[in-house]
Parts: C-alpha cells; sequence; structure tokens
C-alpha cells in the first residue's frame, strides 16, 4: 500500500503489466519524455475518480498507443488503423452503459481514419474520443502525418513539409466544430503544470458527458514525441510551445452538453414469442394447400415471360400470378430484370410455375409470353417455345405477332382498363386473360394473392374488377 | 402450409431476425440494397441496431465492434463493397470474432455491372484479406435457403468463432420464392470472452496482434486446428442422381439450379448425368468429390466466373479423371440448352 502511494498508479491500471511481454512489467513500453503515458495516466485517474473503469471499453489503435491494454485494467480491443470510431459506434450501440474510449494518434485519427471519425462525430455516437496529436507517425519511425506543422522535417518529408506537395495541418477540433451532432471539443497541450491541469480538466469532462449519454467528446493532446522530432526529451515542450501553439490554437471548440438531452436507445426484442408478434410472423403467410385442379396437359407446369415498359406493372403482374399458384399448392418463382433497364426502359420478370422443384428460374424460353407493349412482343417473341402462348396487348401493340407455331391471344388490357377508370390495372386485365385462358388457377386463389401484394387496400376492388373482366374476355378473345 | 413469397435477400433478413442477430451494418449496393432496406425496417422495430455506415469499411468495423460486444451481427454487400471489407474480415478472423457477411455477386472487376455473377469466389474462399485465415461460406440456391443458411450461418459462427459468408449471386437475391418461416432461435450462447461493460469481463482483451513470433505462430496454428476441425465436420452439399451417373455436373448457386435442370433434360436424352451441388464453398466438399472421380468418367463445372471453383475441383479429382469448365460471365447466364450443347461435346 505504501509502496503504491508512492508510485501513485491509479487503480484503473493493473499492478503489474502481466500481458507486456519481456522481463519488465512495471514501466510502459513507451521512449522517455513521450506524451502517451501521460494522457493514459489522467485517463485512468478520471476513470478511477468517476468509478468506471469495469464499465470502460478501451479501444487500442494502431500507433505507438497499440498497447495500451498493457497498462488499462478495463475491457480491451485492438483494433485496425484508423477505424476505432466505427468500433466504437458499434460497442456503444450494443452496450449503451458501458464508456467507450477510443484512443487515437494522429495518423489514425486524421489521415487513415478520417472517414470513420468524422461519420462517428457526425452521428453524434455516445463516445469519447482523445487524440494524441504529436505531428507525426512515431510508430512508424517519423514520417509525417497529417498534422504535420509546414516546414517540419520528417522521414517523408526530409526537406520540411511543403504546403504546394503536402497540403496544410489539419486542424481536428475546428474541422469537426462545423458539425452539429458533437458535444464537447477541445484543444490541451501536454506540456507544464497549468496546461496539464487544464488537460486532466478536459478528460474527466469528455467522459463525464458520456456518462450522462450526452453524445460525442473528442479532446485533442497536443504530445510531445522527442524521439520522432529528434529533439531532447526535456525540450520537447519548448518545441510544441514554438511550433504547434502557433498553428494548433488551445481553447474550447463546442461545449453544449449542458443543453442535449440525453441519448436514449431503443430496449431490444429478442424474445421469439415477442419477436412473433412485433413482425406478425403467424399472420403474414399465405396457406398453400394440395393442388386439387389441373389445367389441360398443354398448359400446365408453364413458365412465363411477362414484359412491358417501367410502370405498367408487369413486375406486380408476376408476382401475383406466382403467390396464387403459390397458394394453390404449386413450386413457384419470380426473377425480375433488375437494374438501370428498369428505369424508364423496359422491365420483364421470369415466373415458373410447377408441381415439382423448380430447378432454373429463367424463362429464357417460355412455354408463356405476355407483352404489353410493342417492343417486349418484338424482343421476346421468338424465344417462346413452339406450341406454347403469346398474350399481347393491343391496345398498344400495332403490329401482329409473327409466329405461326404458338397460340396468339389478343387482349385490349389498356382498352379495358381505361373503361374501368384506370389504365394502370391493365397488367391485371392481362392476368386475368391468362388464367381465364389457361384454366391454370381459380379466381378465388388470385384475388386472395392479389389483396396480399396490393398495400393501399382502396385500390383492391379495382384491381379485381380488372382481373374478372381479363378472365371474362379470355373466352371471347377480345 | 402456410409460407410467405419473398426475395433471397429479404429472406436473409428474415433469418437473421429469427437466429437472434442484434445488429445490422452496411453501405447501400445493387443487386444486395434490399437487404439493407428490410433491415432497416424490422431491426428498427424490434429495437435492434441499424446503421447505415458510411462506407463498407465502416459497415465492417462496427462489425467487429457488435462481435466484440458478443452479440449476433451481420453485414451484406457485392463486389465492390466485399473488396472494401476484407481487411476488416481479416481482423475479425484473427481476432477470432463471430459475424457474418453477405455476399449478393455481381459483374467485375471495377465497377463491372450490377448483373449477376460469381466472380468473388476466389476473393471470398480463398481469403481475400491478409494472413493465414480462412471464413466458412455457405452458399444458398433458394428463398428459402437465404433464410435457413443464414440462421446457420450465425449458428457456425458463434460455434467456432469465426466469420461465416452467406455468399451466392444476383440471381438468388433479386429472386422470389415460397418461404416457409422458421421458429425464432431461443438460446443464443452467451459470450464469456466479450467486452459489455461489465465487472465480469473486464479483464477480456480482443485482439490479433502477437508482437512475438513464437505468441504468433502458436495463435495461427490453433486457427488452424480449428480449420481442421470445421473441415471435418461441416461439409455440406447436395446430390442430384449421382447414383449411375457418369458424367457430373458441379456448380453453386443459381447454377446449381440450372444445372439441375440440364440432368433431368439430358437424361431424357439418354445422357447418365448428375449433379453435385457444394452448400459450404469452404469447407469444399473435396473427399465427396474425391470419391466420385473413382466412379465417373469425368465432371463439367459450371460458373458465372472465368473459372475459380473448378480449380477447386481439379484439387479435390486430383488428376484422375477429365474437368471440364463452361462458363458465362458479365451478368450473363448460362441456359440450359447452351450447357447441354456442351455435355454434347465433353459426353
Ligand atoms: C492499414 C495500415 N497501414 C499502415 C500501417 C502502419 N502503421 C502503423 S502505426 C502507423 C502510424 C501511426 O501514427 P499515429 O497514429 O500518429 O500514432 P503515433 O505512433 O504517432 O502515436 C502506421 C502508418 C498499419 N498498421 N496498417
Ligand atoms: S516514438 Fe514518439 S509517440 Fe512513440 S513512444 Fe516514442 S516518443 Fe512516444
Ligand atoms: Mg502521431
Amino acid at each position: 500500500m505504501a509502496q503504491k502511494l508512492l508510485v501513485k498508479k491509479p487503480e484503473s491500471f493493473w499492478d503489474i503489466y502481466e500481458r507486456k511481454p519481456g522481463e519488465d512489467k512495471q514501466s510502459t513500453h513507451y521512449c522517455p519524455g513521450c506524451g502517451h503515458g501521460n494522457v493514459h495516466k489522467l485517463i485512468a485517474e478520471a476513470l478511477d475518480d468517476f468509478g468506471v473503469t469495469e464499465k470502460a471499453i478501451l479501444i487500442n489503435p494502431v500507433g505507438c498507443s497499440v498497447f495500451a491494454y498493457y497498462y488499462f485494467r478495463c475491457g480491451n480491443v485492438q483494433v485496425a488503423h484508423g477505424r476505432a470510431p466505427a468500433v466504437g459506434t458499434a460497442l456503444s450501440r450494443c452496450n449503451p452503459d458501458s464508456l467507450v474510449i477510443c484512443y487515437q494518434g494522429d495518423g489514425d485519427l486524421a489521415a487513415i481514419g478520417t472517414n470513420e471519425l468524422i461519420h462517428a462525430a457526425n452521428r453524434g455516437e455516445n463516445m469519447t474520443i482523445f487524440f494524441v496529436n504529436n505531428a507525426i507517425y512515431g510508430m512508424t519511425g517519423g514520417q509525417m502525418a497529417p498534422t504535420t506543422l509546414i516546414g517540419q522535417k520528417t522521414m517523408t518529408t526530409p526537406y520540411g513539409r511543403n504546403s504546394q506537395n503536402e497540403g496544410y495541418p489539419i486542424k481536428v477540433c475546428e474541422l469537426l466544430a462545423s458539425l452539429e451532432a458533437p458535444v464537447y471539443l477541445e484543444r490541451v497541450a501536454l506540456t507544464d503544470a497549468k496546461h496539464m491541469a487544464k488537460a486532466r480538466q478536459a478528460i474527466r469532462k469528455a467522459i463525464n458527458n458520456q456518462i450522462n449519454k450526452k453524445g460525442f467528446s473528442l479532446v485533442e493532446l497536443l504530445s510531445p514525441c522527442p524521439t520522432g522530432w529528434g529533439v531532447e526529451p526535456p525540450d520537447a515542450h519548448k518545441w510544441i510551445e514554438e511550433n504547434m501553439f502557433p498553428y494548433f490554437k488551445l481553447g474550447v471548440y463546442r461545449d453544449v452538453a449542458d443543453q442535449r438531452e440525453p441519448i436514449v436507445r431503443a430496449k431490444r426484442i429478442m424474445d421469439p414469442k415477442e419477436v412473433i408478434e412485433k413482425l406478425s410472423l403467424d399472420k403474414i403467410g399465405l396457406e398453400s394447400g394440395g393442388i386439387t385442379s389441373v389445367p389441360i396437359d398443354k398448359y400446365a407446369n408453364p413458365s412465363l415471360k411477362i414484359a412491358g415498359f417501367g410502370g405498367q406493372g408487369v413486375l406486380l403482374l408476376g408476382e401475383v400470378l406466382a403467390k396464387a399458384a403459390m397458394i394453390k399448392g404449386y413450386e413457384v418463382s419470380w426473377l425480375p430484370s433488375y437494374g438501370p433497364e428498369m428505369r424508364g426502359g423496359t422491365a420483364n420478370c421470369s415466373v415458373i410455375i410447377q408441381k415439382e422443384k423448380i430447378g432454373s428460374p429463367m424463362a429464357t424460353n417460355p412455354k408463356v409470353l405476355i407483352a404489353m407493349n410493342r417492343p417486349s412482343l418484338e424482343k421476346f417473341q421468338n424465344d417462346v417455345l413452339p406450341g406454347g402462348i403469346i398474350i399481347y396487348n393491343t391496345s398498344l401493340i400495332d403490329i401482329e405477332p409473327s409466329r405461326k407455331d404458338v397460340e396468339i391471344v389478343s387482349i385490349k388490357a389498356t382498352g379495358i382498363a381505361d373503361e374501368l377508370g384506370n389504365v394502370r390495372v391493365a397488367n391485371m386485365v392481362a392476368l386475368g386473360t391468362y388464367i381465364g385462358y389457361t384454366g391454370l388457377l381459380g379466381r378465388e386463389e388470385v384475388l386472395k394473392a392479389l389483396s396480399d401484394s396490393i398495400s393501399r387496400k382502396n385500390l383492391i376492388s379495382l384491381n379485381e374488377e380488372a382481373i374478372i373482366r381479363g378472365m371474362e374476355c379470355a373466352g371471347k378473345r377480345v | 402450409m402456410s409460407k410467405v413469397l419473398i426475395k433471397g435477400n429479404d429472406a436473409t433478413v428474415l433469418g437473421a431476425l429469427l437466429a437472434g442477430c442484434e445488429a445490422y451494418f452496411g453501405y447501400p449496393i445493387t443487386p444486395a440494397s434490399e437487404i439493407a432496406h428490410a433491415a432497416a425496417k424490422f431491426f428498427s422495430l424490434l429495437g435492434r441496431t441499424f446503421i447505415q455506415a458510411e462506407s463498407e469499411v465502416g459497415a465492417i468495423n462496427m462489425v467487429y465492434g457488435a462481435a466484440s460486444a458478443g452479440q449476433r451481427v451481420m453485414t451484406a454487400s457485392s463486389g465492390p463493397g466485399i473488396s472494401l471489407k476484407q481487411e476488416g474480415v481479416s481482423y475479425c478472423a484473427g481476432s477470432e470474432l463471430p459475424c457474418v457477411i453477405v455476399d449478393i455477386v455481381r459483374g467485375g472487376p471495377g465497377l463491372g455491372n450490377i448483373g449477376p455473377e460469381q466472380g468473388d469466389y476466389n476473393q471470398i474462399v480463398k481469403g481475400g484479406g491478409h494472413g493465414n485465415y480462412k471464413v466458412i461460406v455457405l452458399s444458398p440456391n433458394s428463398s428459402q435457403e437465404m433464410c435457413n443458411l443464414t440462421m446457420l450461418a450465425f449458428e457456425l459462427a458463434d460455434k467456432y468463432r469465426i466469420p461465416v459468408y452467406v455468399l451466392t449471386d444476383g440471381v438468388i437475391g433479386q429472386m422470389m420464392e415460397p418461404v416457409e418461416i422458421q421458429t425464432p432461435v431461443k438460446d443464443v450462447p452467451d459470450k464469456k470472452w466479450a467486452l459489455k461493460g461489465t465487472p465480469e469481463t473486464a479483464p477480456n482483451l480482443i485482439t490479433s496482434i502477437y508482437m512475438d513470433h513464437e505468441d504468433l505462430e502458436q495463435h495461427i496454428l490453433k486457427l488452424d486446428r480449428k480449420y481442421k476441425e470445421i473441415e471435418e465436420k461441416e461439409v455440406r452439399y447436395e446430390e442430384y442422381k449421382l447414383e449411375d451417373a457418369e458424367i457430373v455436373l458441379i456448380g453453386y448457386a443459381v447454377i446449381s439450379r440450372i444445372l439441375r435442370t440440364v440432368v433431368d433434360e439430358a437424361r431424357k436424352d439418354g445422357l447418365k448425368v448428375g449433379l453435385l451441388r457444394p452448400i459450404t464453398l469452404w469447407p469444399f466438399p473435396c473427399v465427396k468429390i474425391g470419391e466420385l472421380s473413382e466412379k465417373v468418367k469425368s465432371f463439367l463445372v459450371v460458373e458465372m466466373s472465368t473459372g475459380q471453383m473448378v480449380n477447386d475441383v481439379k484439387l479435390s479429382v486430383n488428376g484422375k479423371k477429365p474437368v471440364h469448365l463452361y462458363y458465362r460471365v458479365g451478368g450473363m447466364v448460362p441456359s440450359t440448352e447452351e450447357i447441354i450443347k456442351k455435355l454434347d461435346e465433353i459426353k
């Protein structure tokens, strides 16, 4: 105990760093004069004081602080370079009552990880980021960081950072201050006692904000890297004051936690019974019964290509047909053409209906073509199998199918739909025609499928009428 | 029997919800976007987490985070997005984090197109990210399997602490078929190793870094033992009319559906053809194919890539019998007629 008081090691650190390889389990792996050790200590003390060590999950970045988990007696996760804010996002959402701390260097946070940083900040994730800005890549041997100063020599700016080649150092607090969501942004420096006291305060505030579920806080700490800068440890503070202070202005860039409501996350529904209820899983299914009646052989087990222009509802036609066949007890598949061609151009789908398990879902050579416009007839009529059927919409198609070896069924689908009051139900007229002509399905299952497929219930009766008209016309060959 | 007619993409979300998946993170891309749409709707309804991430890199790292928290988690994408996720998948594998990743493959390379393809086989089945790792790859070929194999994916992911892919093509993702709704999983395993911000889990560390060379070697060997166990226990495939087959057709996802039709058609012409469909692409059914190579005349692999899975078939056959390849790419799906023509050439 006495010894503990002497070294004043925070409780949030392990007494002995068992995770650290090698003989020395007492001191850190950082260089003399490095700022990381100081930041660790300030964080550990704050965790102690708030009594939240065991709630804390520390996200270890890639950089000199990759081994922060050697020291912290809390949950630890090591993540890919720059991705801490994304990982932290999920940890915070999944454990809303934990304390998620991202610890990141300038390369990690402001170069490779800018995207993750900005979006986590912009979502206002309930997390705390401690951003150690040492104007250099320490771990990899002193290369330029996004925060490297103009003129500063590094391994990759051997003649000094040149704004024309490397641009200017990124000011992270100022950048994030342009976002609405963050509640607290402050830049502090690890230099003399006065500045250290400010840093301590800032770290506490950022942690406290998260405990109060106020959202996203970031503290930027200007931190010495004597090794990377090539200066003696005692001169490092002076280096910060002379080189970093003029460019990276210390201060508070945002502090609005007081004005924000705590973030509330929904309670998860995991209980199977509740899941079934909430998703209506016991209600959405359709009974699919044994096939009671079958059409004559040549109309049995059809494969269909249903085509028209986008907006004619050919996909819905196929869906209602497939669903009705499913209710009847058939195996069915429905495959749309998807992608840009759907936008403005033609749309089509393949529907397969059969008693046996379905192999290929593509109706490359269909038994039935339902063509709602002329390009569709022209494009697909030669694919239809001999002995098949072509149903075509004479309202919009002013040519006759050229095929002589198939059954041709003409229907004024759009015209009839127009008579019914809406040209958009031409698809259902065509559907009615097909089932009326072949006797593949009955009225009952088709109407059931229709009402399951249409979300706007006031449109159901019109669509029903269209199907029935189509069925009636099928015999008459309108 | 009660069924719903839904797209493969929607069925995978249904499977995830039934499997107790608590979080979804993704970035939109055709032909996988319906997965994000359905997840946005239903995860939120159940108070579970849905985030449209800033990128696939963000999404997979959120997956890493949720998996670290010990929760069942998934993401979905297509080729270009999967390429971006590979870094994170390697980290998940290294840190032994269970998660489910769905890939609805489209045309590549580059932006390619949004048509169905199978060109992601190598980047997924062979690793894709850096380092020595493997992932379980399940390949559904129907809406029902999109649901059921997604559920299985979560189970295997937890059982072995491993990322599991659900890999299929644009056709299976976009196609609607009847799906029988399964009962929700009751007991999702509690993960003692996870990070939950509690006293019990505070000593836990999740990491893929082992600075000491010997330690990393031991870690990799441990992973490798796990992979061996999976190879022994988790191979899944479907056979169709293989008993007397002289030519074995091999294909996965939509191709396996087309090949089923080919088998029936070719048999009408007296050709003794059968189908082997790998359901797990890793572990691959090498042993089964090796056995078949003792008794059949030849193999015909059909792919929507210029020949990726065929290499695994060749390794399994080990030179004993000819292995032929037929393929279409770029969004073109081979027709039964084309394949039957190829069969006539090689018979
Ligand atoms: C994807 C990837 N690219 C590059 C690296 C190599 N790398 C490790 S640490 C680092 C820079 C870290 O610099 P910084 O974040 O400033 O941390 P510091 O060491 O200065 O604290 C780089 C580039 C890596 N590990 N992963
Ligand atoms: S290189 Fe710099 S940042 Fe890294 S430990 Fe040494 S002083 Fe610290
Ligand atoms: Mg740095």
